[in-house]
């Protein structure tokens, strides 16, 4: 048995100590935001906060968790209404969606660190996460959206 | 199959809108205008016009939509379509996507067929539904029909109004329409298009950013038993011979290996490792040591499928015809000058980020298969052999894809399944890691292509030889799908689409052959454009070669052949134009890029132009690439992509904007950043580190635009990706005077080139 918590509930979990986190999360905890794209850390579709950091669940044993705070997609903000999930709806980031959680939880610890990125920092931040659309264009446009202070914001993208 | 596909002379006759129809049509589409609860004897609950989509009594419609969502927005873009005919209220719109069911006729989403298919169909089930209404709209307003208009989901006439919900609570809404009167329903005049062309938010998209959107492989059912897939060295020549899991035996939820017994010869040799957990299975797997018997695939390399084709290629007796004008041997005879070149490209995978999985049990005497899935009506047959079961039996329940790309055509995944759920008797859940998946891609098949011009007197072109070697996918899966040549030699026109250009060029020739060893070692696959992605990258290298052979600039050599005569002038309704839009967006795009100006040092500007996919369903695109090459390093940066698409109609402008951002990087990293090769039989790249798509920081700056039009709508999720690769390297070619013919381009081929 391990204890953590996740998205602030405390969770006691049966699996391995060696077993991926990304597992725990998806089938013992079902959660299944988190996705599981490449198993060896390099796509980030599996990217979770441990302690606010960005980390790949993949590659992250359950022992390395115990008694840490994981944030998952789900917990990132109550009502799924992060300043990065609003860009992202804005700009309309999403193709198959499938690996925009993983770049939402990067994004997120990205900014946490660097709340006004250049676009160097942007690309240093984020190239550890494949998008297979290759959404980049917008994955990039609705970071700079969160980041701005706000203003009006027009709707859309075009790029 | 879910429609009755009979062989076609031709596939893209069997695919076309009409023949679509009536595909739908023969598979028993009712289109009475009383729904399913009416049929069943009691009140209306809805109505529901045709199979297409109904309304509520609350005014709410619900659109059924038959084509996976794989990030091309396709729901939203086909529920458009309906809502702007029937003057729906677009916040009261829903989108079903829908489970396999015969009654939906071919289920497939490829071939950036979506909208185009969809468009004829959608458009007049919609306009029937007005029109329907409008009628009994006006009786429960007491007004003529014709003093009626419908708009955002109510009728009105005059200041007095009706809302659809109360419309099918109250009205008599029984009608019927024959296949042939809905064919020929009259859909609005372009100028009265309210949501058409018009921008909207994706309606897949919000459940894509709070870990909501359910994919295949989120999908559960209690008492379900997770299996990792141990596969055999080769594609199909691997038979077990034994099984060893003593070490697996180690492994807590270690349950037990099995060799698939599988009737219907999808995946021979498969062996699945079941586990109480994903992490169970996963590491038994590794574990367990199956011997298999194997063979010569086993030993194939990248280099002996390259020069398998290339030796075909070299007999000119091989293969299908799929263009064979008179005369071609003629005039190459007789020509003032010819110019010759072969061009490659290396196999290449689809790397889609949800690795292939499927949850398969069965329930109540049906089989239920939980995944994600492109080609239904491809795997259902394969489902009911493997499980002896009818085909009635077996329903593929939908969720969204994690990246489809043309690699969820090909269910075998979904076999593996089923037949491991049949042999436990329990639910199976068969997930592949990502190794799994790249092992048995079904890959970009190598292609080996040469192309010839001859030219007479004033550099006039003359003649054309295009000639394209690869493995087939189309013979591989829904060999029904392959036409005849005009030789009488079947092909497979997914891999030869594109070399039948649209330049005026005398007598032509393209001549697709089947690498015979490509099909024996792998399952070669449809991999986003198929084809076009190979043939164009070699076609539009050529042309430049050709025009700089003739000391003519590649844009005005290039103008001059697409002079829209004779077959390439285009006939309607999607080709209407012909050569004369795929001018069009080239000048275009050159204008845009500042072709013919001055360039810094070892900058190049390169231009490239294709239909797309196939000449039925052309997608006019041109991109101008301007690079910077390192000429110590040979390593090329891409500076700027312009692309310029006339595809008709614009249905979702910004999923439009999206699917070609998306398209041309995919050309980008094809061209410059992916590529694998086979060693003994298999990819030797099978996850990333080895196999590198292009990420944020490759991204250059890009600006695409549409050309305006009010034709028909054509495909978008693949023609981007055909012309990148070209421009890129006759980019190369300006920038540095290197010529390369490898896909992909390696920093080492341009050095290569630039000393040649």
């Amino acid at each position: 048995m391990t204890t953590l918590r996740i998205n602030g509930r405390q969770v006691s979990v049966s699996g391995p100590d060696d077993a991926p986190l990304l597992w725990v999360i998806r089938d013992e905890v079902g959660l299944t935001g988190t996705k599981f794209g490449c198993g060896i850390g390099q796509c980030g579709a599996c990217t979770v906060h441990i302690d606010g950091k960005a980390v790949r669940a993949c590659i992250t044993p359950l022992s390395a968790v115990a008694g840490k705070s994981v944030t998952t997609i789900e917990g990132l903000d109550p009502k799924g209404a992060h300043p990065l999930q609003v860009a992202w709806i804005e700009a309309q980031v999403p193709q198959c969606g499938y690996c925009q959680s993983g770049q939402i939880m990067q994004a997120a610890a990205l900014l946490k660190t660097t709340p006004h990125p250049t676009d160097a920092d942007i690309d240093h931040g984020m190239n550890g996460n494949l998008c297979r659309c290759m959404a980049y264009v917008r994955i990039k446009q609705a970071i700079k959206l969160a980041a701005r202070p706000k203003t009006s914001s027009k709707t859309g993208a075009s790029a | 199959m879910n429609a009755p596909l009979k062989p076609a002379d031709h596939p893209l006759e069997a695919l076309s809108r009409r023949n679509f129809l009536i595909s739908v049509t023969t598979a028993g589409v009712a289109l009475g205008f009383a729904g399913e609860a009416a049929a069943a004897g009691g009140a209306p609950a809805g109505f529901e016009p045709t199979i297409w989509y109904s309304i509520g009594r609350d005014g709410a419609v619900t659109v059924n939509i038959i084509r996976a969502e794989l990030g091309q927005h396709v729901g939203t873009a086909v529920a458009r379509i309906v809502a702007d005919e029937l003057e729906a209220d677009w916040s009261k719109v829903h989108i079903k996507t829908v489970d396999s069911h015969p009654k939906w006729g071919l289920m497939v989403t490829g071939g950036s067929w979506s909208v185009w298919q969809s468009y004829p169909i959608y458009s007049q089930a919609g306009a029937a539904g007005r029109q329907v209404l409008i009628e009994e709209g006006a009786k429960l307003l007491k007004a003529k029909p014709a003093d009626c208009i419908a708009r955002n989901g109510r009728i009105h006439a005059g200041k007095a109004s009706v809302g659809y919900g109360d419309i099918v609570a109250k009205g008599d809404l029984a009608r019927s329409f024959t296949p042939e009167q809905l064919a020929k329903m009259p859909v609005k005049p372009v100028s009265e298009r309210r949501l058409i062309g018009k921008h909207t938010h994706a309606r897949d998209i919000p459940g894509k950013t709070n870990g909501q959107g359910l994919f295949g492989i989120d999908a559960v059912v209690p008492g379900m038993v997770y299996a990792r897939p141990k596969l055999p060295p080769t594609r199909y020549s691997s038979t077990v011979v034994s099984i060893d899991d003593s070490a697996a035996k180690a492994v807590p939820g270690y349950q037990k290996t099995i060799a698939l017994d599988d009737p219907s010869g999808s995946i021979p040799g498969w062996v699945v490792v079941l586990g109480d957990s994903f992490v169970a299975a996963n590491r038994a797997c590794d574990l367990v040591k199956v011997t298999w018997k194997s063979g010569d695939a086993a030993k194939v390399s990248e280099a002996d499928l390259q020069a398998r084709s290339a030796q075909l290629i070299a007999d000119p007796k091989t293969g299908g015809m799929a263009v064979d004008d008179p005369g071609v041997d003629a005039a190459f005879a007789s020509a003032k000058s010819k110019i010759e070149a072969t061009y490659t490209t290396a196999t290449a995978l689809h790397f889609q980020m949800e690795p292939v999985n499927a949850l398969a049990f069965e329930k109540d005497g049906v089989w239920e298969i939980h995944t994600g899935n492109q080609w239904q009506s491809l795997v259902l047959p394969w489902l009911s052999k493997a499980l002896g079961r009818p085909e009635d039996k077996i329903v593929l329940k939908s969720y969204l894809l994690g990246g489809g790309f043309g690699r969820r055509l090909n269910g075998d995944y979904a076999i593996g399944a089923a037949l491991a759920s049949k042999a436990i008797g329990k639910p199976v859940k068969l997930v592949f890691t990502r190794p799994d998946d790249t092992r048995f891609d079904s890959p970009r098949s190598p292609s080996v292509q040469v192309v010839r011009m001859a030219f007479g007197e004033a550099g006039r072109v003359t003649a054309m030889e295009h000639t394209a070697a690869a493995g087939w996918p189309t013979l591989a899966m829904a060999p029904f799908f392959m036409p005849k040549g005009a030789n009488g030699v079947a092909y497979d026109p997914f891999s030869i689409n594109g070399a039948d250009h649209w330049y005026t060029v005398g007598a032509q020739r393209v001549r697709a052959v089947n690498n015979d060893l490509a099909n024996a070692t792998f399952r070669p696959g449809w991999l986003r454009s198929v084809g076009p992605g190979w043939t164009n990258w070699a076609l539009e290298s050529f042309m430049d070669e050709a025009a700089h052979s003739q000391n003519v600039d590649p844009l005005a050599f290039r103008l001059r052949l697409l002079d829209a005569t004779g077959r390439n002038a285009g006939s309607g309704p999607t080709a209407v134009g012909g050569a004369k839009r795929q001018a069009a967006v080239l000048q275009r795009v050159a204008a845009k890029a500042g072709w013919g100006k001055p360039l810094p040092k070892n900058t190049g500007i390169g231009l490239a132009t294709t239909f797309g996919q196939e000449r039925d369903m052309p997608t006019w695109v041109a991109c101008a690439a301007r690079v910077r090459v390192d000429p110590k390093t040979g390593v090329v940066k891409v500076e700027k992509l312009d692309l310029v698409v006339d595809c008709g109609t614009v249905v979702h402008p910004d999923g439009a904007q999206s699917q070609v951002q998306g398209a041309s990087l995919w050309g980008m990293s094809l061209a410059l950043f992916e590529g694998t090769e086979f060693k003994d039989g298999q990819v030797r790249d099978t996850n990333l580190g080895a196999y590198t798509p292009l990420r944020m920081a490759d991204v250059p700056e890009l600006d695409i635009e549409f050309m305006p039009s009010t034709e028909p709508p054509v495909g978008l999720g693949e023609p981007a990706t055909t012309v990148v690769g070209p421009a890129i390297g006759n980019a190369i070619f300006n920038a540095v005077g290197a010529r390369v013919r490898d896909l992909p381009i390696r920093p080492a081929a341009v050095l290569k080139a630039m000393k040649a």
